[in-house]
């Protein structure tokens, strides 16, 4: 994701803070060089020479890493752990360079705090983007550096002897020259008594001992095998009610009358309250019960009355086919290379091809949730927090507060995807909203608010339907000459507080990211757009943005222009990337690991087999992918094994990164196979896993992670994995049967 | 008053007749490692077990509980079968976001006390109602069987 701040929403906050502008590159500069200024903020606001201990006798050198004399070591993370692995990856870093002993590494979530704990690629704290480990990568090393300084500075006092001849291993300062040795934990006190150190020398890669190097444990791995992990589902505090909101059956839809009778004869509901809802027309209500179950049947026994008059009512195949009719015209120039038209004219052959994707809800499993505890004069936050300066600023707008005043407590995320990151802060300033009402009816207790799987699945922010049409010359030799591609799919950020910063010249640039900047070599590109703003279904970035749509459609087509050609479509996109070393270099891995050149095995008898391959870059991270599926007679499709090469730059936690490629491959195989959001009527048509279908078990192919070797600066992992997945699957199924899906899901259409 | 037996220990729970055995855990007795995701049974985040058996907890009402011991992920490494699960998903580091796990877990260890040995189709057929949104399926698949294996040490 791109970024931001200074939100102008009309009913979310102005406030005035700093804002990147983070394109690929312009990213990698931009952390490059705000790493060097501003990678450490004292805890407590001290300078150098001052003492960094707290009160319990901690050794707390900077706002990143305490060591208590028990010898624990604690990385408070910047970032949100929602499963993508950040907690292990920020602990890494840190223990690399303080040489802690892993085991004794723990990680604690930093509270809103965006002077000391801002993504230095967004200027904000906040996550997204696949960031976390790029951005953070020599700030936290920086952060073990000046703490395993300091302690090899006490120890040196303590050991009367000079600090070069001290060594540090895995929690200790060792003395070799006399064999003798200090824990952290006994100099932590005397630690904190050393001046901060204005410099520190980092570890050149050689000498990384856990960088790259070894299979750490996750951190998160023991609690969240035992049933202790906290998410904020399970937040319990002293007299704390559960709030469950009613939500519109449209979008725009407004509460026109509530009849909360038949509510307030549920055991265990206490009330009901109306409150206007800060980000969707008009009020909402919620019922408060003293428990969960409660407080689902008490709002279901609501008689709610509403007025539609201006919500929204087309359905999905009425948008889709106002899409391709805007698909028909010319849309604001995006990219020109060329002249796309006269190439055209003048191909030997032209491939016409219109590709299709659904609006797509998020689904974490944890459907959303935020605990408030509101004061007078503050507000308490309990959340698995993924956007802490814009939703902090959110709240202290709604309620007339400074940010200092509303404190936001990070907890794990039971999944996200994006939608935690809302850029309206939607579920958060909707529990903030229920809890203002509820104390305004003297009800003063904290309100845990919890949207139901139904509420989930149906409360927007989706990822947006798109339609992409696009006209590829070939010449004789079947080389592409001309690429002209059309997307018409509502904005992200056009509405938000990004927009003044991001949306320049009314391109969205999260709307055609990875077309806008084929890699391939093509004389002549023009890419449009379309940006509908009559469209009232709120959208929002999905695990890989812009990517998640426009792999597809590119990758699907450069493979019916290889397919066009006669030729290979390994070798056919190879030869387009004699320019771009990292593309061809996870294109080659993957082909060669996946054994691209040998006849893929045969199925059983009437079983069709094939295998398809994919190239995309998102993120800063390169990943190509071979699929192999079979189609049996009754065209049951199969994924049977997925390789894929992803180039991340240096690998910091090479299982994690293995991880999020399987994880990013299954959570884009769902969106393959089958899930869609459809609207009817202006109703979302979904409302659980039943009809919202997700992968299951049974569905997941084999899969093969393979990493580059790389020097190169780390780049984010958790939504690489996704875009070229199910191009990669399309491809496979046109080798194997001869079909062309340009639509996703695939759903039934192979039956047709 | 409901009563409600629950890793051994016995609670008197005031609470309706048709309160979902898993909001009584939650919400009652305080026991959150038993996950809400669906409410319907679709997603297995909320699977304890009843008398040993992997059951929904989300859509049995309490009544239908009876006397049956109710067992979750809090008691797991008291069990040999549940420890064992718990260890390989630990050295096969298989949490990402972590909120299906206890369910997937229990469903494991419902299975492997079932059949100490199952091929990948035995883990398809118990596991396929547990849904992750993360797709750590690979992963669980391997670390069934490495939990099986270290079982099947044990006894041997």
């Amino acid at each position: 994701m791109h970024v931001l701040a200074n939100r102008q929403h009309d009913k979310a906050p102005a406030a005035a803070d700093r804002l990147v502008n983070i394109s690929r590159r312009g990213f990698m500069t931009g952390t490059a060089g705000l790493a060097l200024g501003l990678y450490m903020v004292p805890l407590l606001g001290r300078g150098g020479g001052a003492r960094a201990a707290d009160e319990n006798g901690e050794f707390a050198p900077n706002a990143f890493v305490r060591v208590s004399p028990d010898g624990e070591v604690v990385v408070i993370a910047k970032h949100i752990e929602m499963g993508q692995g950040s907690y292990t990856g920020l602990a890494t870093l840190v223990a690399e360079e303080l040489d802690a002993d892993w085991e004794s590494v723990r990680v604690e979530g930093a509270p809103a705090d965006t002077r000391r704990y801002k993504n230095l690629a967004f200027g904000i704290q906040g996550t997204g983007g696949s960031t976390a480990i790029a951005n953070a990568f020599e700030q936290m090393r920086r952060a073990g550096a000046t703490a395993r300084a300091m302690l090899v500075a006490a120890a040196a006092e303590r050991l009367e002897v000079a600090p070069a001849s001290l060594s540090v291993r895995q929690g200790k300062v060792l003395h070799e020259a006399s064999g003798r040795e200090l824990g952290f934990g006994e100099l932590a006190e005397a630690a904190a008594g050393q001046a901060v150190p204005e410099e520190v020398t980092l570890k050149s890669p050689e000498r990384f001992t856990l960088i790259g190097k070894q299979r750490l444990m996750r951190q998160d791995s023991p609690a969240k095998t035992d049933g202790s992990a906290r998410f904020t589902q399970d937040v319990q505090l002293d007299g704390m009610l559960v709030a469950v909101p009613a939500h519109p059956p449209r979008f725009g839809s407004r509460l026109a009358s509530v009849d909360d009778g038949e509510a307030l004869k549920v055991p265990g509901v206490v009330a009901s309250v109306r409150f206007p809802s800060p980000t969707r027309d008009g009020d909402l209500v919620a019922v408060l019960a003293s428990n969960t179950w409660a407080a689902i049947r008490g709002r279901d026994a609501l008689t709610l009355e509403w007025d539609d008059g201006r919500a929204f009512t087309l359905g999905s195949e009425e948008i889709e086919a106002a899409y391709r009719e805007r698909a028909g015209e010319p849309g604001k120039p995006v990219t020109r290379r060329g002249d796309a038209d006269t190439a055209l004219n003048e191909a030997a052959r032209v491939i016409e091809a219109d590709y299709v994707v659904p609006y797509l809800a998020h689904a974490a499993m944890e459907p959303l949730d935020c605990v408030v505890d509101l004061q007078d004069d503050h507000c308490t936050i309990h959340n698995g927090e993924q956007w802490q300066t814009l939703d902090q600023q959110a709240v202290a707008q709604l309620l007339g507060l400074s940010p200092e005043r509303v404190t936001i407590h990070q907890l794990y995320a039971g999944g996200s995807f994006g939608r935690r990151a809302n850029p309206v802060s939607d579920y958060v300033l909707e529990a903030v909203a229920i809890a203002r009402a509820a104390r305004d009816q003297d009800r003063k207790a904290p309100i845990k608010m919890v949207w139901t799987r139904e509420d989930d699945t149906r409360g927007g922010h989706y990822r947006p339907l798109n339609v992409h049409r696009a006209r590829l010359g070939l010449d004789d030799n079947g080389k592409p000459v001309a690429w002209h591609q059309r997307i018409v799919g509502q904005s992200i950020l056009t509405g938000t507080s990004m927009e003044s910063m991001m949306v320049k010249g009314g391109i969205d640039p999260t709307s055609v990211e990875g077309a806008s900047d084929l890699p391939y070599t093509v004389p002549a590109l023009h890419v449009e757009l379309h940006s509908p703003s009559d469209i009232g279904v709120p959208v929002q970035w999905w695990r890989s943005v812009g990517h998640s749509h426009t792999a597809f459609s590119t990758e699907g087509l450069i493979d019916e222009a290889a397919v066009a050609a006669g030729q290979d479509p390994y070798r056919y996109r190879r030869e387009l990337l004699a320019d771009h070393p990292r593309w061809r270099g996870v294109l080659d891995l993957a082909a060669d690991k996946a054994g691209w050149t040998s006849p893929l095995e045969p199925g059983a008898e009437d079983v069709k087999r094939g295998r398809g391959i994919a190239v995309h870059q998102s993120f800063g991270s390169y990943v190509a992918q071979v699929a192999e599926v079979s189609v049996d007679a009754e065209n049951t499709l199969r994924v049977d094994r997925v390789v894929c090469a992803v180039d991340c730059g240096m690998a910091v936690n090479p299982d994690v990164i293995r991880a999020q490629m399987e994880g990013g491959i299954g959570f884009a195989l769902a969106a393959t196979l089958h899930s869609e959001i459809t609207l009817d009527g202006g109703q979302v048509v979904q409302s659980n896993f039943n009809d919202f279908q997700v992968l299951r078990h049974n569905e997941m192919p084999e899969i093969e992670v393979h990493i580059v070797a790389s020097g190169e600066a780390p780049t984010g992992v958790g939504e690489p994995g996704v875009p070229p997945l199910a191009p990669a699957v399309t491809n496979a199924i046109h080798a194997a049967t001869g079909r062309r899906l340009r639509r996703l899901p695939i759903a039934d259409q192979l039956e047709a | 008053m409901t009563t409600l037996t629950i890793n051994g220990q016995t609670h008197e729970l005031d609470a309706p007749d048709d309160m979902p055995l898993l909001w009584a855990i939650r919400d009652l007795v305080g026991h959150t490692g038993t996950k809400y995701g669906c409410g319907k049974g679709l997603c297995g985040a909320c699977t304890v077990h009843l008398d040993g058996q992997p059951t929904r907890s989300c859509i049995i009402p309490l009544s239908a509980v009876g006397d049956r011991r109710v067992a979750t992920i809090e008691a797991m490494a008291e069990d040999a079968t549940g420890a064992s699960v718990q260890q390989a998903w630990r050295e096969l580091d298989v949490v990402q976001c972590g909120y299906c796990q206890s369910g997937q877990i229990m469903a494991a260890t419902a299975l492997l006390r079932d059949n100490p040995a199952p091929d990948d189709a035995a883990i398809d057929g118990a596991m396929n109602g547990n849904l992750c949104r993360c797709a750590t399926y690979v992963r669980i698949r391997a670390a069934i069987h490495t939990a099986a294996a270290s079982l099947g040490q044990e006894v041997s």
